[in-house]
C-alpha cells in the first residue's frame, strides 16, 4: 500500500467481506448452480418450458411487481402522513409499519386467509362485488403486498424527513401552486428512494414463501408461486428439477434487480 | 415598491415572536433586519413574504400602499432567497433559475425562447454564464446563492427578501459577495430587506439598519446615526466594541486618546495590561488606576504606540473626548 488511507486496515476488512460474502452468499449459489449444472442446455429447456413453470413464474413475478407498485403509492401515502402531520397516536402508527418485518409469515398468511376467504370479514364484501380474495391471483397480491409495503416506508421516510419546508417555501415564492410544489420539487426529489423502496418489497416478494401458501390455495396452474413449486419438486424427490427452477429464478430475478440498480444510478445524479 | 409595516404581532403558543411591529421601508432602498438569534428578524421577513402569518387581528403589510395581508406567497410578487439556498437539486442552474417562469399558468407563462433569454440575462447578471447545464452540488457555496438570488429575480419580484444571505458563506467570499451585492442594488434597484446578525454587514450593505431585539425594534436609522448615535446600551454593546464605564457610560475603543500620565487633560491614569500591535492599528488594554475597576480597550495608531514608547505595565493617561450616558 503505497497511499496512506485514513482508516487503516483496509486488506484485512476486504479479505473479511469477500471471505464472509463467500460462505454466505457466493458458496451456497455456487452449490445450487452446480447441482443444476449437470444437466444440459435441452434438459434445463425442458425443465423451464413446462406449462406449470411458466405459470407459476408469471404468477411469482407479476403479483410481487403489482404488490410492490402498490406498496409504492400506499408507503408513500403513510409516510407523508408519518412525517408531515402531528397527531396522537402517531408513534404508534410508526412502530406498526415494522410489524410484517417482525410477524412469522405463517401468522400473516392465516390472518389475512381468514379474513379475505369468502366467509371471512372482508372476503365477504368482496364476494358480493365477484372478487374472489383468498384462493386467488388476488390473494398472493394481497400478501405481497402486506409483507412489501415496510420497505417502501423505511427507505422513503428518512429522505422525506431531510427535506424539510424551505423547497417547498421556495417553489410557493415563486408562484407554484400545490400540485405543482409536489410534482415538480417533492417527488423528484423522492424518486430514487421510492425506487429504492420498489426494488426491497418486489426482491421480498419474489422470495416470500410463508404467507403466500396459506393464501393462494396452491392450485397448480392457477396460484402456484415458484417457491412453492421448488419445495413441491423437493418433496417429490426432483431435486435437479428444483435446482433448475431456483436457478433460473435467481437468474431472472438478479437480471430484474440489476437493471433496476442501473436505473437507480441513472436516477442519482444528483446527489453528492 | 415601498413596503409598509404596521403593528405586526406575531406569538408561536407562548412565546412572542413579534411584539407589536411596525416599520417603513423605502421604495428601491436597501435595509438591514438585525438582531442576535432569537430577535424576531426572520420571523418579519417570513411574514412579509407570506411564508407566515401575523397573528388574527393585529396589523397589516402594505406594499406600496396595498394591503396584501390575505395575499398567498405566490401572488406577492416577492423574491426569497433562502440562507441554505434551497434550490432545487434534481434541476439544471438554468431550469432552476426558469422555474418561477415555467410554473405561471399558461396563459401568463412567457414562451420558450423567452425564458431562455430571460434565463442567459439574469446568469449574466450574477455573473454565472456558462454555468446553465451544470447542477447545483457542482457549484460553490456563492455560486449557490447567486443562482438563488436569479432565481427569485426571474419573476420580476416587486420586492427583494434575503433571509441571511451570507450566513453559510465563508468570511473571505462573505466580503466579496456583500460587496457585490450592494453595486448589484444600486444597479437594479429593487426594494430589498434583508435579515443579518453581522452588524458588520448590515452597517456596510444597508440604507437603513432596524436593529431588533426580544419581538421589538430597539432602533431604525442609517448606519451612520445607529453607529454614532445609538439610543439604547443594547445597539450600543450590539454594535462593534464599546467599553462600558462603571457609572453606566459608554466609550467606543477608537474615542479614547492616549497620553502621557502627567499630561494636561488626563481624564484617568492606568496601567498597560495587554498591548497587540497588527499592521498600522494597536489594540491597548488598560486597566484604571484609583479604584476604577475592569478594563479599557482602546484602539489606537501604531505609530502613536511606537511615539510614546509604551510597553506592558507603563502607567499611561486616558482622555475620553465625547462620554455618553444611556439606560
Amino acid at each position: 500500500m503505497h497511499n496512506h488511507r485514513v482508516i487503516p486496515g483496509f486488506g484485512l476488512s476486504l479479505g473479511f467481506t469477500i471471505t464472509y460474502l463467500s460462505l454466505i452468499i457466493l458458496i451456497p449459489l455456487a452449490a445450487l448452480f452446480l447441482n443444476a449444472g449437470g444437466l444440459g442446455p435441452a434438459e434445463w429447456w425442458r425443465i423451464l418450458s413446462t406449462p406449470r413453470v411458466l405459470a407459476a413464474a408469471k404468477l411469482t413475478f407479476g403479483a410481487s411487481a403489482a404488490a410492490a407498485a402498490v406498496s409504492v403509492g400506499v408507503g408513500l401515502l403513510v409516510t407523508w402522513v408519518l412525517v408531515r402531520y402531528r397527531f396522537p397516536g402517531r408513534r404508534l402508527l410508526d412502530a406498526m409499519v415494522d410489524l410484517p418485518f417482525a410477524l412469522p409469515t405463517a401468522v400473516a398468511g392465516i390472518t389475512l386467509t381468514s379474513l379475505y376467504a369468502p366467509n371471512g370479514w372482508l372476503g365477504g364484501y368482496l364476494a358480493k362485488w365477484g372478487i374472489q380474495g383468498a384462493y386467488s391471483p388476488f390473494g398472493v397480491f394481497i400478501a405481497l403486498t402486506f409483507i412489501g409495503f415496510p420497505f417502501v416506508v423505511r427507505t422513503v421516510q428518512p429522505v422525506m424527513e431531510d427535506l424539510g419546508s424551505e423547497l417547498e417555501e421556495a417553489a410557493a415564492t415563486l408562484g407554484a401552486g400545490r400540485w405543482t410544489v409536489f410534482r415538480r420539487v417533492i417527488l423528484p426529489a423522492l424518486v430514487p428512494a421510492l425506487v429504492t423502496g420498489f426494488t426491497l418489497a418486489f426482491a421480498r416478494a419474489i422470495g416470500e414463501y410463508g404467507s403466500v401458501i396459506f393464501i393462494s390455495g396452491n392450485l397448480p396452474m392457477k396460484t402456484e408461486i415458484l417457491p412453492l413449486l421448488i419445495v413441491s419438486q423437493l418433496e417429490q424427490y426432483k431435486y435437479r428439477d428444483a435446482a433448475v427452477i431456483a436457478a433460473g429464478m435467481l437468474l431472472v430475478s438478479f437480471t430484474l434487480l440489476f437493471l433496476i440498480n442501473l436505473l437507480q444510478r441513472q436516477l442519482d445524479w444528483h446527489k453528492r | 415598491m415601498s413596503i409598509s409595516i404596521q403593528s405586526i404581532h406575531k406569538a408561536f403558543g407562548n412565546y412572542t415572536a413579534l411584539d407589536d411591529i411596525s416599520l417603513e421601508v423605502p421604495d428601491g432602498s436597501l435595509t438591514a433586519l438585525l438582531g442576535p438569534s432569537g430577535s424576531g428578524k426572520t420571523t418579519l421577513l417570513r411574514i412579509v413574504a407570506g411564508l407566515e402569518c401575523a397573528d388574527p387581528g393585529s396589523g397589516r403589510i402594505l406594499f406600496h400602499g396595498k394591503d396584501v395581508s390575505e395575499v398567498a406567497a405566490g401572488k406577492r410578487g416577492v423574491g426569497f432567497v433562502f440562507q441554505h439556498y434551497a434550490l432545487f437539486k434534481h434541476m439544471t442552474i438554468a431550469q432552476n433559475i426558469a422555474f418561477g417562469l415555467d410554473v405561471m399558468p399558461f396563459a401568463q407563462r412567457p414562451k420558450r425562447a423567452e425564458i431562455r433569454q430571460r434565463v442567459a440575462e439574469l446568469l449574466h447578471l450574477v455573473r454565472l454564464e456558462g454555468l446553465d447545464k451544470r447542477r447545483p452540488h457542482e457549484l460553490s457555496g456563492g455560486q449557490r446563492q447567486r443562482v438563488a438570488l436569479a432565481r427569485a429575480l426571474a419573476i420580476r419580484p416587486k420586492v427583494l427578501l434575503l433571509d441571511e444571505p451570507f450566513g453559510a458563506l465563508d468570511a473571505q467570499v462573505r466580503k466579496e459577495l456583500r460587496r457585490w451585492l450592494r453595486q448589484f442594488h444600486d444597479e437594479i434597484n429593487l426594494t430589498t430587506l434583508f435579515v443579518t446578525h453581522d452588524q458588520e454587514e448590515a452597517l456596510e450593505l444597508a440604507d437603513q439598519v432596524v436593529v431588533m431585539r426580544n419581538a421589538r425594534i430597539e432602533q431604525t436609522g442609517t448606519p451612520q446615526q445607529i453607529y454614532d448615535e445609538p439610543r439604547t446600551s443594547f445597539v450600543y454593546e450590539f454594535l462593534g466594541e464599546v467599553n462600558k464605564l462603571p457609572d453606566g457610560r459608554y466609550i467606543r475603543p477608537h474615542e479614547i486618546e492616549l497620553r502621557f500620565a502627567a499630561e494636561e487633560g488626563v481624564d484617568v491614569t492606568g496601567r498597560v495590561s495587554h498591548l497587540f500591535v497588527a499592521g498600522p492599528f494597536a489594540r491597548v488594554s488598560v486597566v484604571p488606576e484609583h479604584g476604577r475597576r475592569g478594563e479599557l480597550e482602546i484602539w489606537a495608531s501604531r505609530d502613536q504606540v511606537e511615539e510614546m514608547a509604551l510597553a506592558n505595565g507603563d502607567v499611561i493617561g486616558l482622555h475620553f473626548p465625547t462620554l455618553k450616558k444611556l439606560t
